[in-house]
């Protein structure tokens, strides 16, 4: 990381790019004051931390009144749990607008720290709440862009002819192979569900359609928070939105079975257990919320920071931001 | 064995793959919200020239190539090896033809060249960018031809053949530049 050079406390961005994210902040105050979605804020800084095995939390340290000895504070990767605490007591449509942290993640398209929206609708499902994300984005967008939806299976059936449902590891492996995925023999990967990654994101985003693409019903192992649909095979009631091959935001048909809500969080502690990952405490008012009930709805998170970039033609995530991590 | 964990990654970094030493020229990091990050990577293979691809899981760690650049001067060549010293250490390397390469027509004694060096072994040897040698064999030219237009070969005495402009004549010595291989200009008396 470089130190003090002269120029170096400039901001990054243009002073374009700072204006067009204050209108694109501002543009989504204005739809959802106009949908009657109430805007909140939740902590930052947690006792609990997420427990998804590819997404790490950074911690900070918190000592005063009510914690003489000092206690450990998570950096929330989402606001998600105390959002959902929110409407399991009855708040209604709720968004949120926040700075989120992830340990870890840093490149053209990643900043450690960024802004997500995050969002949920009573009484939708994953398919009713992606029309409301497209309406969103259309409206933040300088020009309609096309829109598209289309399942994982479907998905992966157009890009790559294959089942991504059926096919064990190594014949995954071997379709990156055949696609001019370099370097696949010497890769040493955890397990299917990260091979379906490679292909998505070596493979598929970059000849996905430009536009809006919605890509829905993920394995039933992608689940995450979203409730799984059985059927033959079992799907997540889960989408993606990717902006011209960018993942722009992630939703689920939320969850609403503490039992099975601990078990996930238990799976994915061993998971991480497995990959050397620390073991966060597990959010326990976040599985009360739901043990007192969550109504029926449909969540999710967008990034801000990408939408920008896509609005203002930018091909790295450092120019839509002030000060990225070099500069912080 | 030393080894570079992905979020080390950057260009220029050495590491090893497929046993040979190579030299990152690009890496990004992909990694879909909720799944598995990648560095994919550009890499250049100093042994070969050849540019290739790589995947590698994030966080996973690589062998580091044990290759540094020296600044080392030219002595002689026996035949089969060229020879080098260290002008400060004194510490002489001999280069084979595979090192060497297309750099040996450029090669004149006292001559300072990059040599890379892999577990302290020359692996690529870079001439000067210029060299200022002497014409053995070249056409008479034209007599008041000053324009350079046209131009004819000239043999150095390093062996390389250059285009030169007709005015030129055999036993002058002249600048050329090595990366294309060109004459610069005639070279100046000092």
């Amino acid at each position: 990381m470089s130190d003090g050079s002269a120029g170096e406390w400039r901001p990054v961005a243009t002073p374009r790019r700072l204006q067009a994210r204050a209108r694109l902040l501002a543009g989504v105050r204005d739809y959802f004051h106009g949908a009657g979605v109430m805007e909140v804020e939740t902590p930052a800084c947690s006792v609990a931390a997420v427990t998804d095995p590819a997404i790490d939390s950074l911690a900070t340290r918190y000592s005063g009144p009510g914690a003489a000895n000092g206690r450990t504070l998570y950096l929330h990767t989402s606001p998600e749990f105390p959002m959902k605490r929110l409407l399991a007591a009855g708040s209604g449509a709720i968004f949120q607008i926040c700075r989120v942290f992830r340990d870890g993640e840093s490149g053209r398209f990643h900043n450690p720290e960024f802004t997500l929206l995050e969002w949920y609708r009573p009484g939708c499902d994953h398919h009713r709440l992606m029309d409301d994300v497209a309406a969103l984005v259309q409206a933040l967008l300088p020009a309609p862009a096309v829109e598209e939806r289309i399942s994982y299976t479907a998905l992966f059936h157009r890009h790559l002819g294959i089942d991504p449902f059926v096919l064990p590891p190594q014949a995954l492996r071997l379709v990156a192979g055949n696609q001019g995925v370099p370097g696949v023999d010497s890769l040493d990967l955890p397990d299917r569900d990260s091979w379906l990654d490679l292909l998505m994101t070596h493979c598929i985003e970059p000849a996905l359609p430009p536009g809006l693409c919605f890509i829905y019903d993920y394995p039933a192992s992608q689940a995450s928070l979203a409730r799984i649909r059985s059927g033959d095979p079992p799907v997540s009631e889960r989408f993606e939105l990717y902006l011209d091959g960018l993942e722009l935001a992630n939703g689920f048909h939320e969850l609403r079975d503490a039992a099975e809500q601990r078990r996930r969080f238990q799976h994915d502690l061993v998971r991480r257990r497995e990959l050397g990952k620390p073991l966060p405490p597990l959010d326990e008012r976040f599985l009360s919320a739901l043990e007192a009930g969550l109504l029926d709805c449909a969540g999710v998170a967008l990034g801000i920071d990408r939408l920008l970039m896509r609005v203002t033609g930018a091909s790295h995530i450092d120019q839509v931001l002030a000060f990225p991590l070099e500069r912080a | 064995m030393a080894s570079y964990s992905t979020n080390e990654f950057k260009g220029g970094l050495k590491i090893m793959q497929d046993g040979d030493p190579c030299s990152i020229i690009a890496n990004e990091f992909v990694k879909p919200g909720k799944g598995q990050a990648f560095n994919r990577v550009k890499i250049r293979n100093l042994k070969t020239g050849r540019v290739i691809e790589r995947t590698f899981k994030s966080g996973e760690s690589v062998e580091a190539a044990d290759v540094l650049e020296v600044e080392l001067q030219y002595l002689y060549n026996d035949g089969e090896f060229w020879h080098f010293m260290d002008s400060e250490s004194y510490e002489q390397y001999s280069a084979d033809a595979k090192a060497v390469g297309e750099t040996s027509k450029w090669l004149k004694d006292q001559a300072s060249c990059t040599v890379t060096l892999w577990n302290g072994t020359p692996i690529i040897v870079e001439p000067p960018n210029f060299v200022t040698l002497s014409i053995t064999e070249t056409d008479p030219g034209l007599k008041g031809d000053t324009s350079g237009g046209g131009g004819k070969p000239a043999t150095l005495e390093t062996g390389a053949v250059v285009r030169v402009p007709l005015f030129i004549q055999s036993g002058e010595t002249i600048k050329v530049d090595t990366r294309s291989g060109e004459y610069v200009s005639r070279a100046r008396e000092e």
